[in-house]
């Protein structure tokens, strides 16, 4: 049960005394350890989902790895904690992780008031609304008077009811805090529209009974970067988390991929050789092995092939890149330079 | 025994280590001690991680606008209301729930206890089947049952039931007019208020006179006549008003008129079936706790079945009845807490949604056991009131 969880987390946060948070910390004690702890979903299709064989597989649990990959030069040093919506920040703050990569949007109080650092977001994700088809709305702006199913302890919760406000449309909230649960409701037709992050509603409607009876409407009511996060006050770890990142957005910028990986340490591009660790220094400075990137590409792969794997047009989600393509092709993934 | 104890004893100066009321006094102040340090640590340890980890402590937070929407509510709310009403709306939902839950399920437990009783064989085993299928299945599992039943079957608002005009029932909920506010309803509450004084005045004016005379006066009868008449009357001086306000299908979904969720329903029905299971047993074994022999008696001074059940076996059966009973209607109203996983926005789901939001789960926990705390206490007070009431009193 969830709300036991919730009551567990809250005590384990109290119970937590004996946990400093002094800078540099987290990283000790995971190199102390052995391996890096991230926090997951529990079952989101392309993020963070157990498959059939028990292996954590999505776009989320690939960044867990590249951390794990930077840190011990080996992407499978890594356990997966898998979190509902409402566990996952205490989970981080009492931590009982080290990482969180759960498709967590970065926004102001988070990162204030719950203690949190965000690192570079690796999915640009926005809200938007699933419907039938057979109700014939054609746009978010006839949802007046409308039954919306949304999962609860999420973002979704507040700009569904900023959006229909700012709209001055009235709306019936139907909040259930399982997903299945929740799907059920909506395919039912308990409600008129299921609201959710558009990569979310893309994995639902891939399980609908039948899929081609919904659509997803067109406009896209907010702005969701999801982001790892690691606890404030650890400057070190976050660097490494960060740059762990945007090592893999970097990759797919430089042409690097997990095949030419090998060839590419022979390139004469001094670019390439800094990021590789063929010109040493970027290693040292953030405390890791210097082939700390070479790793990552290498077992996990740089963003595009990450992408592709577990959201891409090949898989059953068949997201466009979109926002989430590089700068350089239109899209707002950006390293800065790697020296 | 040794001398000097002996002595002691005798000049009344015993050593307190040896008198059990000091030590008595003693173990107590030692535990109430050892409480108190390990809340202290407890707290303090909280609150200075809290803030080493810049996690904002406080209940600040609820005067904030709470910014989300809930489904239903007993009183005008929206978003752009502060945390402290939408958590206010979730305990209305959960009172509303429990309360008619509770009423609900004494009512019926009460009836099946009895059917379990019948000497009318099938009716008999009809009661023990419901009682052993109901008391059997998990709660949660009969909630998504009820739930899944009222989403799967009934029609989309715009195929919506009309069982009778005015009436709607669809997957969006069961939808009935109300009359449209008028003046004439306050003062109609108030001569309701003022029959239940009468009624009350008057049931003690006859049982006094019947303990003197021996004249029964039909209270029964002369109480629905002042409960139903006064309010009628009230109504019709005000000239009868009989405007309605009833439902209408406009876009998606009905306007007017009053509704009841999906949700509500499932949750109402799931926690009144599961409950009444328990409460027949508890009726059953409380009626069956007085003995055959008094029956016996009560019919041979030839009291009607009625009065036996109402005069002999009731008074009795209560006192075991009781106890047992209270423990049930808290059993429900916490189990009501199960409304999350059925998206009925009572307390506990709204305090969730606050603590994500503002990430004050310490607080919001600790809201969420005061809360609960408070109405099992005021169910218990009010329960063991009642206990003393119709507990027998010697004489």
């Amino acid at each position: 049960m969830k709300r036991i969880g919730l009551c567990v987390a809250a005590l384990a946060l109290s119970a937590f005394l004996a946990m400093p948070a002094v800078a540099g910390e987290t990283f000790d004690a995971v190199k102390a350890k052995g391996f890096v702890q991230v926090g997951v979903n529990q079952g989101l299709f392309g993020f963070g989902m157990a498959d059939d064989k028990g292996t954590w597989r999505g776009l989320d649990v690939d960044t867990g790895r590249a951390v794990a990959a930077a840190v011990f030069g080996d992407a499978s040093k890594v356990k997966f904690t898998p979190l509902t919506a409402v566990q996952r920040f205490t989970a981080l703050q009492s931590g009982e992780i080290d990482v969180l990569c759960r498709n967590a949007t970065r926004t102001l109080s988070r990162e204030t008031s719950l203690g949190l650092n965000f690192c570079q977001t690796n999915y640009y994700d926005g809200q938007g609304f699933l419907i039938t088809k057979k109700l014939g709305v054609n746009s978010a702006k006839e949802l007046d008077g409308a039954t919306v199913c949304v999962l609860p302890g999420t973002t979704t919760e507040l700009n569904a009811a900023d959006y229909f406000r700012s709209n001055g449309m009235k709306w019936k909230p139907v909040v259930i805090e399982s997903t299945p649960e929740l799907n059920k409701a909506f395919f039912a037709g308990r409600c008129d529209s299921l609201t959710s992050d558009i990569s979310q509603l893309a994995g639902i409607r891939a399980v609908a009974p039948n899929p081609d009876d919904y659509m997803i409407l067109p406009e896209v009511i907010s702005k969701e970067p999801l982001s790892p996060a690691v606890r404030h006050g650890d400057d070190q770890w976050m660097d490494i988390v960060d740059f762990s990142v945007l090592a893999m957005i970097n990759a797919e910028e430089l042409g690097i991929t997990s095949e030419n990986v090998d060839e590419m340490l022979k390139s004469k591009d001094p670019k390439i050789q800094r990021f590789l660790g063929v010109t040493e220094g970027n290693g040292k400075a953030l405390g890791l092995d210097e082939k700390w990137a070479y790793n990552i590409v290498k077992q996990v792969g740089n963003y595009g092939e990450v992408f592709e794997r577990n959201v891409g047009a090949d898989t059953p989600l068949g997201l466009e890149r979109g926002l989430n393509a590089l700068w350089t092709d239109g899209g707002l993934m950006y390293a800065p330079p790697f020296k | 025994m040794p001398k000097n104890d002996a002595a002691a004893l005798m000049t009344g100066t015993i050593p307190f280590w040896n008198d059990p009321d000091k030590r008595a006094i003693i173990y107590q102040i030692l535990t109430l001690a050892a409480v108190g340090a390990a809340a202290y640590y407890l707290i303090s340890n909280t609150l200075a991680n809290l803030a080493r980890q810049n996690i904002a402590t406080g209940f600040g937070f609820l005067q904030k606008e709470s910014a989300f929407e809930i489904g239903e509510s007993l009183i005008r709310y929206s978003a752009a209301d502060t945390y402290a009403r939408a958590l206010w709306v979730g305990v209305l939902n959960t009172l509303k729930v429990s309360f008619i839950g509770i009423v609900v399920t004494v009512i019926l437990g009460t009836v099946i206890g009895i059917a379990r009783l019948s000497t009318n064989w099938l009716v008999s085993k009809l009661a023990g089947i419901y009682i052993e299928v109901m008391q059997d299945i998990p709660i949660l599992l009969q909630l998504f049952f009820w739930y899944a039943i009222f989403y799967e079957n009934l029609p989309s608002p715009r195929q919506a039931m009309a069982p009778f005009p005015g009436v709607f029932l669809s997957n969006r909920g069961f939808m009935f007019p109300v009359p449209e506010s008028h003046p004439a309803h306050p003062y109609m509450l108030l001569a309701f208020a003022a029959a239940c004084v009468a009624v009350w005045a008057m049931q003690r004016w006859a049982r006094k006179r019947q303990a003197r005379t021996g004249r029964i006066f039909p209270v029964i009868r002369a109480s629905f006549c002042l409960l139903l008449g006064l309010p009628i009357l009230v109504w019709t001086l005000f000239g009868a008003p009989t405007q309605m306000d009833a439902p209408e299908l406009s876009g998606f979904n009905f306007n007017g008129g009053l509704s009841l969720s999906p949700e509500f329903g499932a949750l109402l029905l799931g926690l009144v079936l599961y409950t009444a299971a328990f409460v027949a047993e508890i009726v059953r074994a409380g009626i069956q706790s007085v003995s055959y022999g008094q029956v016996e008696a009560a019919e041979a001074l030839g009291l009607r079945p009625a009065m036996v059940l109402h005069l002999v076996i009731l008074p009795q059966a209560l006192r075991v009845i009781i106890p047992p009973l209270t423990s049930q209607m808290l059993n429900l109203t916490k189990n009501s807490s199960l409304a999350v996983a059925i998206g009925y926005p009572d307390f506990v789901s709204v305090a969730n949604t606050t603590i994500n939001q503002t990430g004050q789960a310490i607080e919001g926990v600790l809201l969420i056991m005061a809360c609960y705390l408070c109405f099992s206490l005021l169910t218990s007070l009010f329960m063991n009131w009642y206990n003393k009431k119709m507990a027998l009193v010697e004489r």
